[in-house]
C-alpha cells in the first residue's frame, strides 16, 4: 500500500459548476418541465419585446415638427418632442419659464444636498428646504413681487405641478401625520377622539370624493363672491388626505417600540415632548421608512387626480396636448411618456428608501 | 366661544386674502374691466373647440368667443384668464363667480337655461349624432343604412338617439358598444361595423385618428338637436348682452363680408349696415357700456364667423368639418343674426 504524501493539485471548479453555463443550468434548465417553462417563457418573451422594440425604436420617428414627418409605421416621439417644453411647464408663459427653472433647480439641488451624505450643513439646509425654498418658490412662480409678472396658478401645469403637488403634500403630511399619530395614543380623551374622527373620516372618503368636493361643492358653501383659488383648494384637500394616512403609518412604528423604552425615559425624568422627540420616534421612524416611503409614492401617482378639476398635471397637461387638432390620434405615444416620467420619480424614490433602510440598519431588522 | 369665532373668521380671512379673492357680483362687466382680463371657462381639451396649442395659447371655436368678449369689452383679445372645467364642475364654476364665461362646447337645454340659472348667449355651432362610413361603401344619406353594424361609445346620449331614429324610421342596426372613443375609432378600422356614429363635431376628430381619414366620409344627416353655445349667470342683463352681441357681431361680420384683414378699409364703406357696426355711425356699444369700436375691435382681432369656423374646425383645420348646419341663414344654414341698428 503506498500512500500518496502529497496533496492534489488545486483544480478549478468543473466547468458545469461555474460561469453563467452552470447558472443556467441550475436556474433555468434544471429539469424537463423547468426547461419546457422557460422556452415557453423565452418565447412569450419573444412576442412582446419584438414588437415592442420595433415601435418604439427601430420604426420610431424621432426628429420633426409637425405630424406630417411621422411615418406612423412606429412610434411618433416627434409629439413628445414638439410638446416636451409645455409636458414639463404647463402652460406657463414661455417668457418666464427662467422662473420655474430656477425654482427645478433649486428644488433638485436641495433634494440632492439632504440626500448625498457627504455634504455638511444638513440642519440648515433642511431649515432652508422647509422653510425658506417654498415662500423663495410661490414668490418666484406666482410673481407680483419684485416686478415679476403675476402667473395665476391655472397657468402652472405639467411635471412642476405634479412636482408640487407631492411635495407640498409629503411635507405637509408627514408632522400632521405625526401630530395624528400621537394624538391617537394619547389618554386624553378629546384629543384622542378628535384624531381617530378625523383620521377615519379622510381614510373612509376616496381621494377623488375629497377633490370634487372640493371643487365642486366647496365654492357654492363659501359666501357669494368669494372663490378660493383652485390650486390651494386641491393641495389642502390632498394633504389632510395623505396625513391620515401617515398618521396610520406611523402608529404602525410607534407600536413597534417596546413600551419599556418610554417607561425608561420617564424614569429618567423626561417630559412628554422629549421622550418622544428622543427617545420613541427616532427610533419608530427608521422602521417606518418603507412605509412611509410607500405613502409617498402612492401620493406622487394619486396627484394624477387632480386632472379631473381641471389642474393641467402631466397626464392632464399630455391629455390636453392630445386634444390639438393638430396631434390627433397620438395617445400611445403621449401615455406612454408620461408613465415612462412617473417610473423614474417612482423608482428612484424608491430606490433611496432602500439606501437610506440599510444605512440607518442599527440591528432592527428582522 | 367668541374666541373660537374670531379665530375661523381670521383664519378664514388669511386663506382668503393670501389666495386672492374674485368677487362676483352683478356688475361684471366693471369687474372684468378692473380686473383687465375676461374669467372664460374652457374645456379639458377638445379638438378643434378648445385646445392648448404647442406655445401654451388656447385656440379653437369656443376660446374663439372668450377672444371676441374679450376685445369687444377690453379692446385686447389675449385678455382673457382660461380656466379649464370638466363637465361636471362647469356649471358650479359659472355660478360661484369662478368664469363670468362659459364656453365650453354646452349644449342648450331647457333645464340648463332655467333651473340651473343660467342664460345661452347664442348658438356657436350646431352640433349632433351623425354618422361616419367608408367611402367604399358608396352611401350617401343616413336613410340607406339599414341593417348596419354601427360602432357607439357606450353610456352616451348617442346610443339612445341612435336607437330612436333607427325605430322611428323601421330599420334595423346592430350596436357594436365600446368603453372609450378610442375603441370605437379601432373597431371601425378593424372593420367590425360598417358605420361609427358620434356627435360630428366629434366624428371629424375621430376620422382623423383614422389610418386612411380619406377613406371614410361624414354623411350630412344629423338625426338630433345639440346646438352649443356659449353661457352666463342670470341677473346680469349687460354681461349678457355684451356675450350676446360679440357673437352676433361675428356673424354679422361675416353677412356683410368684413374679414379681419378687410376690416380697415370696411370702416370707409358707404354701406350703411357695415357703418354702423363698425362704429361710424352711431354708438350702438353705448347700450352696453362699450365703446363705439367694439365691434371693429372683435373683426379685426378674432374675425368674423366664417374665418373663426374654418380656421378652428372647417376646412382650414385638420378636421374639415362643412359648413352644414353652420352656415349663414342666406346661405342654407341656420346662423342669423339680428341686425344692429
Amino acid at each position: 500500500m503506498i500512500h500518496n504524501q502529497t496533496m492534489i493539485d488545486q483544480r478549478p471548479a468543473p466547468s458545469n459548476t461555474l460561469g453563467p453555463v452552470a447558472w443556467l443550468r441550475a436556474n433555468l434548465f434544471s429539469g424537463p418541465i423547468n426547461t419546457l417553462l422557460t422556452l415557453v417563457g423565452l418565447y412569450i418573451l419573444y412576442l412582446l419585446l419584438v414588437p415592442t422594440i420595433q415601435w418604439a425604436f427601430i420604426n420610431a420617428d424621432w426628429v420633426g415638427t409637425t405630424r406630417a414627418d411621422c411615418s406612423r409605421e412606429g412610434a411618433c416621439w416627434v409629439f413628445v418632442n414638439a410638446r416636451f417644453t409645455q409636458f414639463i411647464y404647463g402652460l406657463y408663459p414661455r417668457s418666464e419659464i427662467w422662473r420655474a427653472n430656477i425654482v427645478f433647480g433649486g428644488f433638485f439641488t436641495l433634494i440632492a444636498w439632504l440626500a448625498i451624505p457627504r455634504l455638511p450643513f444638513k440642519r440648515w439646509v433642511a431649515v432652508f428646504a422647509l422653510v425658506g425654498f417654498p415662500i423663495a418658490a410661490y414668490v418666484l412662480l406666482h410673481g407680483g413681487y419684485f416686478d415679476l409678472p403675476r402667473v395665476p396658478t391655472h397657468r402652472w401645469g405639467g411635471l412642476m405641478l405634479t412636482l408640487l403637488l407631492a411635495s407640498v403634500g409629503m411635507i405637509g403630511a408627514l408632522p400632521i401625520g405625526i401630530v395624528l399619530a400621537l394624538g391617537r395614543r394619547s389618554n386624553m380623551p378629546i384629543v384622542k377622539s378628535f384624531c381617530v374622527i378625523f383620521i377615519e373620516f379622510w381614510r373612509g372618503v376616496p381621494l377623488i370624493t375629497v377633490l370634487f368636493m372640493a371643487s365642486v361643492m366647496l365654492p357654492l358653501f363659501l359666501p357669494s363672491g368669494i372663490s378660493v383659488d383652485r390650486l390651494v383648494r386641491a393641495l389642502i384637500g390632498l394633504t389632510l388626505f395623505q396625513s391620515a394616512y401617515m398618521a396610520e403609518v406611523i402608529r404602525g412604528g410607534l407600536q413597534a417600540i417596546p413600551r419599556g423604552q418610554e417607561e425608561a425615559a420617564a424614569a429618567l425624568g423626561m417630559t412628554y415632548w422629549k421622550r418622544m422627540g428622543l427617545i420613541v420616534l427616532p427610533q419608530a421612524l427608521k422602521m417606518m421608512i418603507p412605509g412611509i416611503v410607500n405613502t409617498f409614492i402612492s401620493l406622487f401617482k394619486d396627484t394624477t387626480l387632480v386632472m379631473i378639476i381641471g389642474l393641467f398635471d402631466l397626464l392632464g397637461i399630455v391629455q390636453a396636448a392630445l386634444s390639438d387638432s393638430n396631434w390627433l390620434g397620438f395617445s400611445l405615444e403621449g401615455y406612454v411618456f408620461a408613465a415612462f416620467v412617473f417610473w423614474i420619480f417612482c423608482f428612484s424614490m424608491s430606490r433611496y428608501s432602500q439606501y437610506l433602510e440599510r444605512k440607518l440598519n442599527t440591528g432592527h431588522k428582522r | 366661544m367668541s374666541n373660537k369665532k374670531h379665530w375661523v373668521l381670521l383664519a378664514s380671512a388669511g386663506i382668503i386674502t393670501l389666495t386672492g379673492a374674485t368677487t362676483a357680483n352683478a356688475a361684471t362687466l366693471e369687474d372684468t374691466i378692473e380686473r383687465g382680463a375676461v374669467q372664460c371657462g374652457v374645456s379639458d381639451g377638445l379638438p378643434g373647440f378648445s385646445a392648448p396649442d404647442g406655445d401654451g395659447n388656447w385656440q379653437g371655436l369656443d376660446v374663439d368667443i372668450c377672444r371676441a368678449v374679450a376685445a369687444a369689452v377690453l379692446g385686447d383679445a389675449d385678455a382673457v384668464n382660461y380656466i379649464s372645467l370638466n363637465a361636471v364642475e362647469r356649471f358650479t364654476a359659472l355660478q360661484s363667480g369662478e368664469v363670468d364665461l362659459l364656453s365650453r362646447n354646452t349644449t342648450w337645454t331647457t333645464t340648463r337655461d332655467t333651473t340651473l340659472g343660467l342664460n345661452f348667449a347664442g348658438v356657436t355651432f350646431y352640433d349632433g349624432i351623425g354618422f361616419m362610413v367608408s367611402r367604399d361603401l358608396g352611401i350617401s344619406g343616413a336613410d340607406e343604412l339599414d341593417g348596419a353594424a354601427i360602432c357607439i361609445q357606450t353610456g352616451t346620449t348617442t346610443e339612445l338617439n341612435v336607437a330612436d331614429y333607427f325605430r322611428a324610421n323601421d330599420m334595423e342596426f346592430d350596436p357594436i358598444v365600446f368603453d372609450t372613443s378610442e375603441q370605437t375609432v379601432g373597431g371601425f378600422q378593424a372593420g367590425r361595423c360598417d358605420v361609427l356614429t358620434s356627435d360630428t363635431s366629434q366624428l371629424a376628430a375621430l376620422r382623423i385618428q383614422l389610418d386612411d381619414p380619406d377613406g371614410a366620409v361624414i354623411l350630412p344627416d344629423i338625426i338630433s338637436k345639440e346646438p352649443l353655445g356659449p353661457v352666463v349667470r342670470q341677473g346680469d342683463d349687460t354681461w349678457f348682452n355684451i356675450v350676446k352681441w360679440s357673437l352676433f357681431a361675428m356673424l354679422n361680420a361675416e353677412e356683410y363680408g368684413i374679414t379681419s384683414e378687410n376690416v380697415d378699409e370696411m370702416v370707409n364703406s358707404e354701406n350703411p349696415d357695415i357703418a354702423r357696426l363698425l362704429g361710424q355711425d352711431g354708438n350702438y356699444g353705448e347700450g352696453m357700456g362699450l365703446e363705439a369700436d367694439w365691434a371693429y375691435n372683435i373683426i379685426s382681432q378674432v374675425g368674423n364667423y366664417g374665418e373663426s369656423f374654418e380656421r378652428n374646425v372647417g376646412m382650414g383645420s385638420p378636421l374639415e368639418i362643412e359648413r352644414g348646419a353652420n352656415a349663414l341663414w342666406n346661405q342654407g344654414g341656420f346662423q342669423y343674426a339680428p341686425p344692429i341698428r
